[in-house]
């Protein structure tokens, strides 16, 4: 008999060392996640993960699965606390769908609509962040940028170059290339590596390339995020 | 500012980037700044990558990446500090110096900007210049200030007077009236031996005097008990919690208890190494700290085989922050001693077992250490007798605000909050805060409510709020306070604690609605319920309370109308109207 | 038996937009006659009328760039028991927020040697906002443009009486 916990009413079976959230995802339910991603290290900055075991709130992200927890996934009360999550993660930066290579293929508006957010709720904080588009292959758009640290954990785990990291503090936490100047261009990032792969937004973009595939046909146009089998990348 | 010796600092710190923070201090110190060329040095030089030395050095706020005055004054901006009128010197010294506050003078002379609480709430106002604490700032004192930096003078050779500290103790009970001598907690532990301390401490039934309240013997216990080849003990010394001080009293005046509870810690849970985590803003007890180590190495007190007992060799490393409230949190100022950015880690694991290098680390008070090394000399029973059954001991109190006697206060747990008042002579307080930002706004209706861990939880601040304050002054400092130190890990608290600082300051401006009410509430829970941390969790809490216990205070503020802009229309209009020169009707819009 | 219902009164407008949420509702095809038998357009592009009439309905295609902008939108939530953001634009201010970062000073004087001042011109506002900015929004409709199909849906449900709800395929912000 493997170990199990419960989650909305329903078995899950784990092994041990797996977290909450890996154990409902292998099992074939879906927790909403933007900073996690299969291939690294649990995380927990996101927090639109954030379930409730034996009635307290915890991203099930780090979590470590036990036998017996009892944990609520999709109820009014967490559809509503993601859902704000996912507004601030919007009022906080600039995400303009529209002209974004990335829409349709990215995890945050994916989110957007998984949640249902029509509107931002919140009063938009328009930052100033200009875009480094000094690369020949790549660019960066910053106003994009969720702080979910893929590309920091990515280039320092896998692609070994430690590109990118994070400066600032709250509000005024931000993504920085590793380079004096500041430019993408000056770093050892290449167009293959992980980093740039992983980004589930459109901040890291690679050049020439943007609307290869049409606006309507792209990953989460034919299904919502919640029904995309876990391994499928955009 | 004189160019700082890249290579000789790199060797002083022996190339350990653990020791990062103190060299970015270092830097700071000496040149002013932190300019992109020594991040680059100082990376190269420790093999780390550049970005990240860039992020550590862009975290703290003692840090600037780019240049500041060369005199930098800092207000503290304590609640405290403004009751003291802070604000008025500081514009005096803004108008003095001819510098707008937060800006550089044109002769990149002097800024004045503005830091979190420098813990002299009982002696303020205070300021910080180019790190070093001024308090009891008044009109003279600022203009002696402002012709000191007008003359261009070192600050080293300012008026010592400016750069005096009082520890203004009025009572004393176990910890502050003891008269045990250096070393001799940690004879006492070598008689009892490593266990019989370890049961003794668990006997007490002390708890963290942090705030959090855990068994402090169950948590030497764990980190005894974790696996790992090495055991570390860090003293918390990073007192930021606004309102707080009394950990400044006591690493000025009982360090040597300090230091030996440390000792003992590490005797009892077989550490050989030990840090005191000291915060930036109290970089006038770096130099005695320092004295009072070498003095303990000459001793026999540190060093290889204590006190002649064999096989224990035990060490003290001071690491200073460098202004990062986070910090406080036992994670975060781990990854602080590290040499990273202060960000909590995601518990458990605990440190208790995956502490300081991933190693089994006990992480305590300052005064809990102090109370630890009494209870080794004194008995486990001894300690208990005081305070109550869940809260054995004393607890030493920061008090200030409205009140006569402002200062450090012992008294055994379960005082009531009116039982404190009347000891430091506060009439007609109209609420105190207990515990700093993150704890309990309480109003008169619970003065008789006790100070201990089973009733009102307290990490020792006690600030008091006369009947003529506004107390939503007290929520709109706050809300500016959490969002000037959230550390921006987590969505919640990032977003979070600055829209919640936008919707408290249009309430504050008389530009808020029922609406904002809903919206500050609202982020209010988000936060409590995810964020990563505890500031996350508490950075909402003041607002909470205050619309639970003193509502009217918000909602006299309220526009009578059910929506107003979120911004100011009008003013909207000003830069187009400054450009065409147009001031005709249709080139203003009212609010409503 | 109940009484015939009365149409019910629609006034759209586009603030700072670009017309293309307009263009979106033309898309719903030939169902745009079922819908004139069930709705009266008062304020709208479509019928040229200037200014708007009490309405059940007002749908604001646009953000706010200039003072006109905020007048017009003022007179919408004025005279509409239920007003929509309809598009990108009205709910975050869309492409025209794309100049939120520059300086609106020097933008206009960079643009025109002599910068206009004729006071029948509107002064642009120094940042473009969301119309939630400055009035309440009772529903919002994302897209840019929102689909014909959601726009339907959309007003479909609102005529039936029914709590307006757009699935997987509809809620879109591209």
């Amino acid at each position: 008999m493997s170990k199990t916990f419960t989650m909305d009413e329903r078995e899950i079976p784990f092994v041990e060392g797996q977290t909450v959230m890996q154990a409902a995802l292998a099992d074939g339910v879906y927790v909403p996640h933007l900073c996690a991603h299969p291939e690294f290290k649990p995380h927990g900055s996101c927090r639109v993960c954030t379930v409730k075991v034996n009635g307290r709130h915890a991203a099930s992200c780090t979590l470590a699965a036990r036998e017996g927890l009892v944990v609520e996934n999709q109820t009014a009360e967490l559809r509503e606390l993601r859902r704000e999550l996912v507004q601030l993660l919007f009022v906080e930066g600039n995400h303009f769908c529209p002209s974004c290579e990335k829409s349709g293929d990215c995890k945050l508006q994916a989110l957007g609509y998984e949640l249902e957010v029509k509107t931002l709720h919140f009063t938009q904080l328009f930052p100033d962040r200009p875009v480094d588009a000094s690369h020949p292959d790549l660019m960066l758009d910053f106003n994009r940028c969720i702080l979910c640290e893929l590309c920091v954990r990515a280039s320092a785990e896998v692609d070994g170059r430690h590109v990118f990291a994070l400066s600032g503090r709250g509000i005024d936490k931000h993504l920085i290339v590793n380079s004096e100047s500041g430019r993408l261009a000056d770093t050892s990032i290449a167009a293959t590596d992980t980093a740039v792969s992983v980004c589930p937004v459109g901040v890291i973009l690679k050049k020439g390339r943007g609307f290869r595939v049409p606006i309507g046909q792209r990953t989460y146009d034919a299904a919502p995020i919640s029904a995309m089998p876990e391994g499928k990348k955009p | 500012m004189q160019a700082v010796d890249v290579k000789g600092l790199l060797e002083r710190h022996r190339h350990d980037p653990t020791r990062l923070v103190q060299m970015l201090r270092e830097v700071q110190a000496a040149e002013g700044w932190i300019s992109p060329t020594r991040i680059t040095e100082l990376a190269g030089a420790l093999g780390l990558p550049r970005a990240r030395v860039e992020g550590v050095a862009g975290f703290y706020a003692f840090f600037a990446t780019t240049p500041v005055g060369a005199y930098r004054v800092l207000f503290s901006d304590n609640i405290t500090d403004r009751m003291l009128g802070s604000v008025a010197l500081r514009e005096r010294l803004c108008a003095k110096l001819g510098v707008g506050p937060g800006e550089v003078r044109a002769d990149a002379r002097v800024s004045v900007a503005v830091t979190s609480c420098t813990g002299l709430c009982d002696q303020g106002p205070a300021l910080l210049v180019n790190g070093h604490a001024i308090g009891r700032l008044t009109d003279a004192r600022i203009d002696l200030i402002a012709r000191c930096i007008e003359a261009q003078a070192p600050v080293e050779a300012w008026p010592p007077e400016l750069f005096r500290i009082d520890d203004v103790i009025h009572r004393k009970d176990l910890i502050l009236s003891s008269s045990l001598r250096p070393g001799e907690a940690l004879r006492a532990a070598f008689a009892r031996g490593a266990d019989a301390t370890l049961e003794e401490l668990l006997r007490s039934g002390l708890r963290g005097r942090g705030g959090a309240g855990f068994t402090t013997g169950e948590k030497w216990r764990a980190a005894k008990l974790a696996p790992g080849p090495t055991r570390f003990v860090v003293c918390n010394a990073d007192e930021g919690e606004p309102g707080t001080f009394k950990d400044r009293v006591l690493l000025s005046r009982y360090l040597d208890l300090v230091l030996d509870g440390m000792t003992v810690c590490g005797f009892a849970i077989g550490a050989q190494k030990g840090f005191i985590y000291l915060r930036g803003e109290y970089l006038f007890l770096q130099a005695p700290i320092e004295a009072a180590l070498a003095a303990r190495r000459k001793a026999h007190l540190l060093g290889r085989d204590v006190l002649g007992h064999r096989g224990f060799d035990f060490e003290v490393e001071l690491h200073l922050g460098a202004g990062s409230y986070v910090c406080g949190e036992e994670s975060a100022l781990i990854e602080s001693l590290e040499g990273k950015r202060g960000i909590p880690r995601s518990r458990p694991p605990y440190p208790v077992t995956h502490g300081y290098l991933g190693q089994p680390t006990v992480v305590n008070n300052v005064e809990t250490l102090v109370a630890a090394a009494l209870v080794t000399v004194n008995g486990g029973a001894w300690f208990a007798k005081h305070g109550t059954a869940k809260s054995p001991g004393t607890r030493v109190h920061s008090v200030s605000g409205d009140c006569a006697r402002p200062g450090v206060y012992e008294f055994p747990m379960g005082l009531t909050v009116q039982e404190l008042l009347d000891a430091c002579g506060a009439k007609n307080a109209q609420a105190v805060q207990v515990s700093g930002p993150s704890g309990t706004l309480l109003g008169p209706a619970e003065f008789r409510r006790k100070l201990a861990f089973e009733d009102v939880a307290t990490a020792g601040a006690f600030t008091i709020f006369g009947e003529t304050r506004d107390l939503l002054d007290v929520s709109v400092n706050f809300a500016h306070f959490f969002a000037h130190e959230s550390c921006g890990f987590c969505t919640p608290c990032r977003v979070g604690t600055t829209l919640l600082k936008k919707s408290i300051d249009a309430i504050a401006a008389e530009r808020g609605t029922r609406r904002d009410v809903k919206v500050a509430l609202r982020l209010a829970v988000l936060m409590r319920d995810t964020s990563h941390c505890a500031l996350g969790h508490t950075a909402c809490a003041h607002f909470l309370a205050l619309h639970e216990k003193f509502k009217p205070t918000i909602d006299r503020r309220l526009s009578s109308l059910e929506f107003l802009p979120t911004f100011d229309l009008d003013e909207a209009l000003a830069p187009a109207r400054e450009v065409t020169g147009r001031d005709d009707g249709q080139a203003h819009l009212e609010d409503t | 038996m109940s009484a015939p219902k009365r149409k019910l009164k629609v006034a759209t407008t586009s603030l700072a937009g670009c017309f293309g949420c307009h263009m979106s509702l033309l898309d719903i095809d030939e169902r745009i006659l079922k819908l004139l038998e069930l709705v009266e357009l008062d304020r709208s592009p479509l019928t040229d009328i200037k200014h708007c009439g009490p309405c059940d309905l007002g749908l604001v295609e646009g953000g706010l760039c200039n003072a006109e902008n905020v007048h017009v939108l003022r007179e919408f939530r004025k005279q509409c028991k239920v007003l929509v953001a309809v598009g990108a634009c009205a709910i975050n201010g869309g492409l025209p927020a794309q100049r939120n970062h520059l300086d609106v000073r020097e933008c206009l004087t960079s643009v025109y040697r002599t910068v206009p001042n004729d006071p029948e011109l509107p002064l642009p506002l120094d940042h473009v906002h969301p119309i939630n900015d400055v009035v309440r929004i009772d529903y919002s409709l994302p897209g840019c443009p929102p689909p014909a199909d959601a726009l339907w849906q959309f007003l479909t449900d609102f005529i039936a009486g029914r709590t307006p709800s757009l699935g997987h395929g509809l809620i879109h912000y591209d």
